[in-house]
């Protein structure tokens, strides 16, 4: 599984991270860590957009999303 | 409730924004200026004397609305979370360009929406600029420029920015501490309640709807994402039947309040607002939210445009309005004097080296 640290910053840096996260690794899953909800829930959009299974969990005050 | 969640949300939210602009246009704020952030921070700017242009100082409470209605919204979704030391100083230059690139123009991003809706066709100029400064922006972070990470900190400093607003608004209200406008745009404006709530309710939408004209056209750019665009659409929709219905709408470069038709500073003025909010993370009316849910980057980025108006009306860099011929004075065409065209060359100059100058690209 790849893992996309992306906590802490601005949008849309994260959600361009996941998108190269997906185009590199077709196929495999990718981990996504956010600290802010926005961004949750814009990467869990966007994997949602995408067509993958998406699972979000909060870690104290941040999130791990699992895109599928 | 997730607002973000589908297109007929954020649309309603646009209508949301639409109806409260309506409305604070209706009961007394400037017809086209129903909600400028820049306009209102420069007010602001002017009211704490800050500068000493005597038509645009008043102490908006829109502007305490916007952060305070995030902040309400933010702590009771808990959403909240005080944060900081994403390169303070360059969000607070950042906030300083685009403040000087909103009031060549004569409007940040919203009032632009704003003015297109009236039939400003100078706002639609300006939009061409906006655009290419949001791509000139996109194209950046697609090189890889990026702030850096923004860390948790304690959570009473995220909500310095919103209570200090709060209590500058008690004392413009209960003392005659600040400067307020006889004529010109600082003093039309809505019964402070009535500004207050609204914005109050403006800040919590656009909290919960992620509401960014900087972020709506870069997600196109680069997700051809619409959803932003959406709520965008919301608001210009609604006040063009308000407009319409007034019969404020009128299609003409000329004869629009608080407007020029220096084209290449309108279209220059919003290609440097563009770029800078991209950079930033967020047009003005964003920074403001962000700045509400404890990002004290945002608020040093609203420090940065607090500073800026008034640099703009103490060096004579903000845009003149257009006017008529009267019996006593000669039609004047507004626009930029050259300090202002100066600073709007060194901001693009700023812009494209904080930009593009080579960094090693962040993993």
């Amino acid at each position: 599984m790849i893992e996309v640290d992306a906590r802490g910053l601005s949008c849309p840096e994260p959600l361009m991270m996941t998108q190269a996260a997906l185009k590199k690794c077709k196929g495999e899953a990718v981990k996504v860590l956010v600290s802010e909800a926005h961004t949750k829930s814009n990467v869990e959009k966007y994997g949602r957009a995408q067509g993958k299974e998406v699972t979000v969990t909060s870690v104290g005050n941040e999130f791990e999303i699992v895109l599928k | 409730m997730n607002v973000c969640s589908s297109k007929k949300t954020l649309l309603f939210s646009g209508v949301i924004l639409g109806v409260i602009a309506a409305l604070l246009a209706y009961f007394g704020n400037p017809k086209n200026m129903a909600i400028c952030v820049a306009c209102f921070i420069r007010d602001s700017a002017g009211a704490m004397k800050l500068h000493q242009a005597p038509i645009v100082q008043y102490f908006r409470p829109e502007i305490v609305g916007f952060a305070g209605g995030s902040f309400l919204i933010a702590i009771a979704t808990k959403e909240y979370r005080s944060t900081a030391g994403s390169s303070p100083m360059i969000r607070f230059l950042l906030g300083i360009i685009m403040m000087i690139g909103s009031l060549v123009f004569l409007g940040c991003p919203l009032r632009m929406v704003l003015r297109m809706a009236a039939g400003d066709l100078n706002a639609y100029v300006a939009l061409v600029g906006f655009v290419l400064g949001v791509a000139t922006g996109s194209l950046a972070l697609k090189k890889g420029f990026s702030l850096g990470r923004a860390y948790e900190t304690k959570a009473a400093s995220g909500a310095v920015l919103p209570i200090v607003l709060g209590g500058l608004l008690i004392l413009s209200v209960t003392t005659s501490l600040f400067a307020a406008s006889t004529e010109g745009p600082g003093s039309m404006h809505a019964p402070i309640l009535v500004s207050l709530l609204g914005a109050l309710l403006f800040g919590a939408v656009a909290q919960k709807s992620r509401t960014c004209f900087a972020g709506s056209i870069r997600d196109i750019v680069l997700m051809k994402n619409f959803d932003l665009l959406t709520i965008i659409a919301g608001l210009f929709v609604v006040m063009l039947l308000y407009n319409a219905v007034t019969g404020n709408f009128v299609l003409s470069f000329t004869g629009q309040p608080v407007a020029h038709s220096m084209h290449v500073w309108n279209l220059l003025g919003m290609y440097v607002v563009g770029f800078a909010a991209v950079l930033a993370g967020g047009c003005p009316l964003r920074q403001l939210v962000l700045a509400g849910q404890g990002s004290s980057d945002s608020a040093v980025t609203f420090l940065g445009m607090l500073v800026g108006a008034a640099v703009c009306h103490n060096f004579n860099l903000a845009g003149a309005a257009a006017k008529a011929a009267t019996e006593t004075e000669a039609a004047a065409a507004g626009g930029p004097a050259l300090p202002g065209k100066i600073a709007v060359i060194g901001c693009i100059a700023v812009l494209l080296f904080l930009g593009f100058c080579k960094r090693k690209k962040q993993e």
